[in-house]
C-alpha cells in the first residue's frame, strides 16, 4: 500500500478509536456538565477521523470512507494501542486522554506545515481541537491529581499503567521515513521534547509521579493490538458487517 | 389579594419572574412538571446512547452522538430553570432516585434494532416538539426562557429520526421490516406521551388557569396525529391502528383506543426497563461521586491558597 | 457526602460589538470548570465569541416588593424621553 495513505490512515484510525471510546461516556460522565464535554470531545474526533479518511478513500479510490471505518478487520487498523484502552474509570480517562493529546498537539503543530497540503489543512484544523482537548484533560489531571487522597491515588494509578502505551507514539518506521524525507511527514522522535515538558509540568501541578520507563508496548504500526480492539471493533461495524447490502 | 394580583398577571400575559410572589401550589406544580421534564431528558439519553457505538456510518454516529448530548444540554437548562424555584439540583436528582419524581415513561421501552433510532427521532422527538412549542407560551419565565432555547434546538432532531425511517423504508426488505417493526413497537407509546385523556387527568385545571399548560392532552395529542399519519404515508409505512381514518365533520384523524392498563403499568414502574433505566443513572451517579468530591476539595484549596 | 456544587451564571457575548446577554447557570467546582461547562453548554452552535460566568450567590438582586419604590418614579419624569417636547413645525434632523 501507497505510504501516504497509510500514514494517513494511521491518524484517521487512533481518532476514530479514541472517539469511540469518548462515546461510550455518553450518558454514563460523572457530571452532566462532563458528559456533554466528553460528547463534544468524541465529536470533533469523529470529525478529524472523517476528514483523513475522506482524505485516504480519495486517495485509495477502491474504498469509501465508511468502508476503511467500518470494513477493516482488527489486524488492517493501526491506530495507536494508548488510544483503544479501555475507559475504566474517570481517572483512566483523564489520563489516556491525557497522555494522547499532549502528543496529538504537538504531532499537529508539526503535520500543520506538511508539503502535503490536504494532510497540512486537515491538521491545521484538529490542532485547535486539540488545544482544547489538551486543556480539558490537563485541568482535570490537576483537579484529580490535586483533590482527595482517593482521586490522587486513582490516577497515579492510571498513570502507571497507561505508561506502557507512550513508547510507541514516538517510533519511526520505514513508512514515517519515507513521509518524513518527503516533507510530508512528522520526526516523531523530535516531539519527545515538548513532551516530556508538557507530561512534566502538569505530572508537577498534579502532585503525581512520573513512572520510570519500563517496558514498552508496540506494533499499532504493523497493526497488532491490545485485546481491547476486536471487541471494539465488533461492537462499532456490527451493523454494516450484518447487512452488507443495506445503505444507511 | 396577592392571589388576585398573580392571577392578574397570568391573565394579562405578564411571565411570572422567581422573585415574584406566587401560589404555593404553583411552585409545587412546577417543580413537579419542570424537574419531570428535566429526568426526561437525561433518562432519554439512555435508549438512543445504547447505539451510538453501534452506528452504521461516520455520518449517523455523529448525528446521533450530537443529538443526544443536545438532550443533556436541554435536560441541563431544564434543571437551570427550576433551581430558580429554590430546590437544588442534587435533591431533584435524589428524587429521582428515591422514585418520588418521575420522568415520560416512553424512555422505559427497549431500543431493539438501528430503526428504533429513527421511530424515537420521528415520533418521540415529534411528540415532546408539539409539547414544547406548547410550553413555550407558559407562564413562569425562565421555564418558558428555556423551552425556547430547546425548541430552537430540536428542530433537527425530528428530521434526523425521519431521515433514518425514510431511508430504511426505501432500502433492503430486512430494513424495511425493521422500519416497519419500529413505527409498530412505538406508535402507541408515542401517542400515550402526552397524557391520559383530558377527562382522567386531574391536574389539568390548574395548569390552564395558571397558564403552565397551555393546551390540553387531547388537543396536543390530536394535533400530533393530524401531522404524522401523512408523513407514514409518504414513506410508505403503515401505523399500526385500524381505527385511524379522517373526520371529514372534525377536520381531525379518529383513532382507536389507547391501552391504559398498559400505560399506568409503565408509569408506575413495571415497564420493560423502568428498573434498568434507573440503576444505569444511579450507578454513572455514584461512580462519579469521587470525582465530584475531588474537583471540590481541589477547588477548596486553590480558594484558600488565593486568599 | 458531597455538598451541592457551585452555581454559575452564564453570560455569553455573541459577536464583537454586541453585550453579554444571560443565558442560564452551569455548575461548577471552580472558575475553569464554570468557564468551560458554559463553553460546552451554551455555544454548542458557534452562539458565542465571549463567555462570563460569576458565582450565582455574588448576584445582587432588586426585590419584587421594592419594585414600585425602585421604579415606578422614573414613569413621571416624561421630560427624559424626546417625544415629550415640541418642535418647530418643519424643523429636521433634530
Amino acid at each position: 500500500m501507497n505510504s501516504l495513505i497509510q500514514y494517513t490512515l494511521r491518524i484517521a484510525d487512533s481518532s476514530l478509536i479514541l472517539g469511540q471510546r469518548m462515546s461510550q461516556w455518553c450518558s454514563n460522565g460523572p457530571t452532566l456538565e462532563e458528559d456533554i464535554a466528553m460528547s463534544n470531545i468524541a465529536l470533533d474526533l469523529f470529525g478529524q477521523a472523517n476528514g483523513f479518511y475522506e482524505y485516504a478513500a480519495q486517495l485509495d479510490g477502491s474504498r469509501s470512507a465508511d468502508e476503511l471505518a467500518f470494513k477493516r478487520n482488527e489486524r488492517e487498523f493501526f491506530n495507536h494501542q494508548l488510544s483503544e484502552q479501555e475507559n475504566g474509570n474517570f481517572g483512566t480517562t483523564t489520563v489516556r486522554n491525557f497522555l494522547h493529546d499532549a502528543f496529538n498537539f504537538l504531532f499537529y503543530t508539526e503535520l500543520a506545515s506538511s508539503k502535503d497540503e490536504t494532510l497540512a489543512a486537515l491538521s491545521a484544523k484538529s490542532l485547535k481541537e486539540v488545544k482544547y482537548h489538551l486543556r480539558h484533560s490537563s485541568n482535570w489531571l490537576i483537579r484529580l491529581g490535586d483533590g482527595t487522597q482517593e482521586s490522587n491515588m486513582k490516577v497515579q494509578e492510571s498513570l502507571n499503567f497507561l505508561w506502557q502505551y507512550t513508547g510507541e507514539l514516538f517510533e519511526m518506521d520505514e513508512i514515517d521515513n519515507e513521509m518524513l524525507d518527503e516533507g510530508a511527514g512528522v520526526d516523531n522522535n523530535k516531539l519527545r521534547k515538548g513532551w516530556d515538558e508538557i507530561i512534566n509540568s502538569t505530572i508537577e501541578k498534579a502532585k503525581l509521579t512520573r513512572p520510570v520507563d519500563g517496558y514498552m508496548a508496540n506494533g499499532s504500526k504493523k497493526g497488532i493490538h491490545t485485546e481491547h480492539l476486536g471487541f471494539l471493533l465488533a461492537e462499532m461495524q456490527f451493523l454494516p458487517r450484518a447487512y452488507p447490502d443495506a445503505k444507511w | 389579594m396577592k392571589e388576585e394580583h398573580f392571577q392578574k398577571q397570568i391573565d394579562t400575559e405578564q411571565k411570572i419572574e422567581p422573585k415574584d410572589w406566587m401560589p404555593e401550589q404553583y411552585r409545587k406544580h412546577l417543580i413537579r412538571q419542570i424537574s419531570q421534564h428535566a429526568h426526561s431528558e437525561v433518562i432519554g439519553m439512555q435508549p438512543e446512547g445504547n447505539w451510538i457505538t453501534r452506528a452504521p456510518s461516520l455520518r449517523a454516529k455523529m448525528i446521533l452522538l450530537a443529538k443526544v448530548q443536545d438532550e443533556a444540554g436541554h435536560g441541563l437548562y431544564l434543571y437551570s430553570a427550576c433551581e430558580t424555584l429554590g430546590i437544588s439540583r442534587e435533591k431533584l436528582v435524589q428524587q429521582l432516585h428515591d422514585e418520588k419524581a418521575k420522568y415520560s415513561s416512553i424512555f422505559n421501552y427497549p431500543t431493539l434494532t438501528w430503526a428504533d433510532m429513527g421511530a424515537i427521532g420521528w415520533l418521540v422527538d415529534g411528540a415532546a416538539i408539539i409539547n414544547q412549542v406548547s410550553l413555550q407560551r407558559t407562564s413562569y419565565g425562565p421555564y418558558s426562557r428555556a423551552m425556547i432555547k430547546i425548541c430552537k434546538e430540536e428542530s433537527f432532531h425530528q428530521r434526523q429520526g425521519y431521515e433514518i425511517m425514510a431511508e430504511m423504508a426505501k432500502g433492503t426488505p430486512e430494513q424495511k421490516t425493521m422500519a416497519q417493526d419500529a413505527l409498530n413497537r412505538f406508535w402507541w407509546p408515542s401517542i400515550m406521551m402526552f397524557g391520559p385523556q383530558d377527562s382522567e387527568s386531574p391536574r389539568t385545571g390548574n395548569a390552564m388557569k395558571w397558564k403552565i399548560k397551555r393546551q390540553t392532552n387531547d388537543e396536543l395529542r390530536q394535533s400530533f396525529i393530524d401531522k404524522t399519519v401523512g408523513q407514514a404515508e409518504i414513506i410508505g409505512l403503515k401505523i399500526p391502528d385500524p381505527d385511524l381514518k379522517w373526520n371529514e365533520e372534525r377536520k381531525h384523524y379518529d383513532f382507536g383506543e389507547m391501552d391504559w392498563e398498559e400505560f399506568w403499568n409503565v408509569v408506575n414502574g413495571n415497564g420493560p426497563c423502568n428498573k434498568q433505566r434507573l440503576a444505569h443513572h444511579k450507578k454513572a451517579h455514584d461512580e462519579g461521586e469521587w470525582v465530584r468530591n475531588a474537583a471540590q476539595e481541589y477547588a477548596k484549596k486553590q480558594e484558600s491558597a488565593t486568599n | 457526602m458531597a455538598k451541592n456544587a457551585t452555581v454559575w451564571e452564564v453570560f455569553i457575548q455573541s459577536k464583537n460589538g454586541l453585550a453579554h446577554k444571560h443565558a442560564g447557570n452551569v455548575h461548577a467546582a471552580d472558575k475553569i470548570m464554570a468557564l468551560e461547562n458554559a463553553r460546552e453548554l451554551y455555544t454548542r452552535r458557534n452562539e458565542g465569541s465571549c463567555i462570563w460566568v460569576v458565582k450565582s450567590s455574588e448576584i445582587v438582586s432588586s426585590e419584587t416588593e421594592d419594585s414600585e419604590a425602585f421604579f415606578d418614579p422614573s414613569n413621571d419624569k416624561m421630560y427624559r424621553h424626546p417625544t415629550f417636547y415640541t418642535m418647530p413645525e418643519g424643523s429636521k434632523h433634530i
